[in-house]
């Protein structure tokens, strides 16, 4: 024990730095939102039983019931504040047309958070799941495409935009109909980056890109940029193309979140196709 | 000794502001970051106890982090530049030892000790807090390039501060 003593007292420093530097890197990974992604997927599985074993021993608690009783009777209160009540219609009409059906549905939000100096930047708007917002839906601006819809909360949602590392946009060149890959590389907010587009393309400076209809997040035709610099990669038959992005990212105010009606209907489709692929290729 | 702690009080409180209001809005190119609020850490006097400089970095780095939305990343950089000072300090003493009244800036120190003492910890710092905010190595060269280029950036904006509030009567010193 006296050792041990006299071994922690030799050593304090050191113990004081790394509990310091882990008490930093707990909060790192418990507050900000993109290293809690990246860290969470790598420790699923961890934190998945130690949370079953956690709910298994406090569901023998009573303290449940009482703590909803007080619950309710809480936000009971708080909905007759006066602070409680905000305007947050968002007038949504839906035509009914035997001819043409509806695919797309537009919800109006004001951005009310951004970013875009970080490696991977975010938005939040205003619009949350009472407004009829779900994750995966795509966000655009009068001036070309924003992001997609990441978290949702009751009337917030966050957005990762086109200047994130695990955004991928599926963009067509408008002159050919050519379809290639938007990604960011993490450079510069102004510009982003088209790699694999055919060699054989005669494109110029000021090429227009939109999204492509490959996508069944972002509807067809959607502005994105225009092209910059067409960097020719020596013996292959593919360039990378640097492309000015439509929208000032800085500057976003005002955007819409695109609710597509036939996204689930094609996407249960496309799985059911592949996974009787799969099987048939088993036998 | 009291005209010491008051400066680093004002020092503590100027270049957090600077940091906070000016320098976190500036991003040239995509590489360069200043993070010239470290200079703080950098001037602690020498005979400052070792846990309380790495108490004060962690305080320190939390509250910048605060004000960039950043929760952690910069205390944890902090921390980890206290230690590696109390290390490089023992590494680079004069034969004679230092002056405990004395502060670790370039009049006192001799321009090569400062710019050996400065330059290794800012880089220190900007490595862990690019590679933490990056958190992956993919993109290797890129961060590091960032980290490079700011550390030089920010050792300029270090040795132009040190040079303005440099005192002007070597007397006094």
């Amino acid at each position: 024990m006296r050792k041990l003593v006299l071994f922690v007292y030799k050593n304090h420093l050191l113990f004081l730095f790394l509990f310091l530097q882990s008490v930093s890197v707990l909060l790192l990974i418990q507050n900000n939102n993109y290293q809690r992604t990246s860290f969470i997927s790598s420790s699923n599985a961890i934190s998945g039983n130690a949370l079953a074993a956690y709910t298994n021993i406090t569901s023998y608690l009573d303290l449940r019931a009482t703590n909803e009783v007080i619950a309710t009777e809480n936000a009971d209160l708080r909905n007759r504040l006066k602070s409680s009540f905000t305007n947050y219609t968002s007038k949504n009409t839906v035509v009914s047309d035997s001819v043409y059906k509806q695919q797309y549905i537009y919800i109006t939000a004001k951005v009310v958070n951004n970013s875009v100096t970080r490696r991977n930047n975010y938005l939040t708007l205003n619009r949350g799941a009472l407004q009829g917002v779900k994750p995966q839906m795509a966000v655009i601006s009068s001036t070309g495409v924003i992001g997609i819809v990441k978290n949702v909360s009751d009337n917030f949602c966050t957005v990762m935009s086109v200047l994130h590392g695990n955004v991928k946009v599926p963009v067509m060149i408008k002159r050919y109909g050519e379809n290639a890959i938007l990604n960011w590389e993490g450079t510069d907010f102004k510009t982003g980056n088209v790699p694999n587009v055919p060699s054989h393309l005669k494109l110029i400076k000021g090429d227009t890109l939109v999204t492509s209809a490959y996508s069944s997040i972002f509807p067809q035709g959607i502005m994105v940029g225009t092209i910059n610099d067409i960097a020719v990669v020596q013996g292959n038959t593919f360039n990378n193309l640097k492309i000015n992005f439509s929208t000032d990212f800085r500057k976003v105010a005002y955007v819409y979140i695109v609710n597509n009606l036939l996204k689930d209907e094609q996407q249960s489709l496309e799985d059911k196709t592949q996974e009787e692929d799969a099987a048939a290729n088993q036998k | 000794m009291i005209t010491n702690i008051s400066q680093n009080i004002i020092r503590f409180f100027g270049l957090l502001l600077v940091q906070i209001f000016l320098l976190n809005n500036i991003q040239l190119n995509g590489y360069l970051n200043p993070y010239l609020y470290i200079l703080f850490i950098i001037m602690l006097p020498f005979d400052i106890p070792a846990w309380l400089l790495l108490l004060a970095g962690f305080i320190y780095g939390l509250i910048v982090d605060m004000f960039a939305d950043t929760m952690g990343m910069h205390a944890s950089a902090t921390v980890f530049l206290c230690y590696a000072r109390i290390g490089v300090l023992g590494f680079i003493a004069p034969r004679e030892g230092y002056d405990s009244s004395h502060q670790p800036t370039f009049t006192n120190m001799g321009f090569r000790w400062f710019l050996i003492y400065s330059g290794f910890l800012v880089f220190v710092h900007h490595l862990l807090l690019f590679f933490l905010e990056a958190f992956s190595f993919n993109n290797f060269m890129f961060t590091f390039l960032k980290v490079v280029f700011s550390s030089a950036f920010t050792l300029t904006l270090i040795f132009i501060t040190q040079m303005l509030f440099k005192p002007a009567d070597k007397a006094l010193r």
